[in-house]
C-alpha cells in the first residue's frame, strides 16, 4: 500500500472503536486493525456489564463491542481482523506491518491495544494452563460442572469470576493474599453472600500440583508462613492485567510497569503524531467507559495534530 | 470447499483416528468468543495445506462425551492426531502465524 493514511489505529476494544468513530467523523478515513483473534478486547470475554452508562437493563460484553464495531463501520472506518506485528513510529511518515505482510504508512497512529491477563508467575501455571489453568471464567468455567474452583485475586475481576463461576461449581474458594478485598462494594456483598463461595484470607498459591492436569495447589498462609496442599479441580488467575505495550518498547515512553505515558492528561505520547489510549495507558480506573473516554480523547488529539501537520 | 469440516461421535472414527495424514481437531462451541475468532484462521489453513493436514471442528455442547474423552477443559483446544494418537495440543486461540509455526511439524 503506498498511499499514506491520516491515521491507523492499533487495537479494538471501547478505546480503539470509540477512537474510530471520532476520527472517521473528523473525515479522517481511518484504517483499524482490530486483533486476529483478540477483537474486542477485554469484554469479549465478561457476560453482563451493568456499568456502561446508558445500559439500565445492562449489556452483555461481545454485545456492547459489536454495538462499537458497527457504529465505526457506519461512518467510514476501514476495520482488519488482523495484528500489526511491528511498528517503526520514530519518523514522520509511520511505518506498520501487519499479520499478513502488508505495509502501512500513516502521519498518525493511535495506540490501543490494550492489557493482558497477569499470571502469578509458577512454572506449573504455565504448564498447566488450560488443562485447568484458567484466566477466563467465561470461557472454560462451563468444563468444571460440580467441581471445586480455586480464584486467586481480590478486585472486582475475581469477584465476577468467582460468582460466575458458581454457575458451573459445586464449591469457589477465592484465595487472597490480604483480609480484605479491592473489589467494588457491591460485588464484594454478591460474593460473601454467595453459599458457594468461601474466602481463604492472607494466603498465596506458591505451586499449582497436578501431572497432565490441575489436582491441586500449593498454598502458603503469609501470616504463619505455614505451607499446606489442598484439592482442587482448576485454577483462575485473576490478579489484574499488564499492559500490551511489549511492540513499543524503546521507541514510545513507558512507566516502570510497561504502560504507555501521556503528556498530562491529553493522549500524546513523546513521539509526535503518537497518541494512546484505553488500558494500555490507565492503571488507575480501567472501565469501559473510561476507555471509550480516551479513545474519543485520543481521535480529537489526533485530528488537531493531523490539521497543523 | 475445503474449508474445516464438522466431525461426530458417529465419524470420528473414521475421519480422524483412521485417517493417512495428519488430523488437526478444532475443540470449539458457539458460546466461546475466541473458538469463534480463530474459526476463519482453521479454515484457511484447511484450504492453504489441504493434502498435507485434515482439519475438522468438533463442538463439544454437541458431543461431550469425545471432549471429555480427550480431556478438554478449555476451548478452544487444538488436538493434532497422527495415527490415532495425539500428538500435538494447542490451547487458546493464536494468530495465523503463531499456528503455523506450531504446526509446522505437520504441514
Amino acid at each position: 500500500m503506498s498511499e499514506i493514511l491520516d491515521v491507523v489505529i492499533v487495537g479494538s476494544g471501547p478505546a480503539g472503536y470509540t477512537a474510530a468513530i471520532y476520527a472517521a467523523r473528523a473525515e479522517l478515513a481511518p484504517v483499524l486493525y482490530e486483533g486476529s483473534v483478540t477483537a474486542g478486547g477485554a469484554l469479549m470475554n465478561t457476560t453482563e456489564v451493568e456499568n456502561f452508562p446508558g445500559f439500565p437493563d445492562g449489556v452483555m460484553g461481545p454485545d456492547l463491542m459489536d454495538s462499537l464495531r458497527k457504529q465505526c463501520e457506519r461512518f467510514g472506518t476501514k476495520i482488519f481482523t488482523d495484528d500489526i506485528v511491528s511498528m517503526d513510529l520514530s519518523g514522520e511518515i509511520k511505518v506498520l506491518t501487519d499479520g499478513s505482510g502488508n505495509t502501512l504508512k500513516s502521519k498518525s497512529v493511535i495506540l490501543a491495544t490494550g492489557s493482558a491477563y497477569k499470571e502469578i508467575g509458577l512454572t506449573n501455571e504455565k504448564r498447566l494452563s488450560g488443562r485447568g489453568v484458567s484466566w477466563c471464567a467465561t470461557c472454560d468455567g462451563f468444563f468444571f460442572r460440580e467441581k471445586v474452583i480455586a480464584v486467586v485475586g481480590g478486585g472486582d475481576s475475581a469477584m465476577e469470576e468467582a460468582t460466575f463461576l458458581t454457575r458451573f461449581a459445586s464449591k469457589v474458594y477465592v484465595i487472597h493474599r490480604r483480609d480484605s478485598l479491592r473489589a467494588s462494594k457491591i460485588m464484594i456483598e454478591r460474593a460473601k453472600s454467595n453459599p458457594k463461595i468461601e474466602f481463604i484470607w492472607n494466603t498465596e498459591v506458591i505451586d499449582v500440583l497436578g501431572a497432565d492436569k490441575v489436582s491441586g495447589l500449593k498454598l502458603r498462609n503469609l501470616l504463619t508462613s505455614e505451607e499446606s496442599e489442598r484439592d482442587f479441580d482448576a485454577l483462575f488467575v485473576a490478579i489484574g492485567h499488564l499492559p500490551r505495550s511489549e511492540l513499543l518498547i524503546g521507541q514510545i515512553d513507558l512507566d516502570g510497569e510497561g504502560y504507555v505515558k501521556v503528556d498530562g492528561r491529553s493522549t500524546r505520547t513523546n513521539q509526535k503524531g503518537v497518541f494512546a489510549c484505553g488500558d494500555l495507558v490507565d492503571h488507575t480506573y480501567r472501565q469501559a467507559i473510561t476507555a471509550a473516554g480516551t479513545g474519543c480523547q485520543a481521535a480529537l488529539d489526533a485530528e488537531r495534530f493531523l490539521a497543523s501537520h | 470447499m475445503s474449508a474445516a469440516q464438522p466431525v461426530t461421535a458417529a465419524t470420528f472414527d473414521e475421519v480422524v483416528l483412521k485417517s493417512s495424514i495428519p488430523v488437526l481437531v478444532d475443540f470449539w462451541a458457539e458460546w466461546c468468543g475466541p473458538c469463534r475468532a480463530v474459526g476463519p484462521i482453521l479454515d484457511q489453513i484447511s484450504e492453504e495445506y489441504a493434502g498435507k493436514i485434515k482439519v475438522v471442528k468438533l463442538n463439544t455442547d454437541e458431543e461431550s462425551a469425545i471432549a471429555i474423552k480427550y480431556g478438554i477443559v478449555s476451548i478452544p483446544t487444538l488436538n493434532v492426531y497422527v495415527n490415532g494418537e495425539v500428538v500435538k495440543t494447542v490451547v487458546g486461540a493464536k494468530p495465523k502465524p503463531a499456528l503455523l509455526k506450531e504446526l509446522a511439524a505437520f504441514i
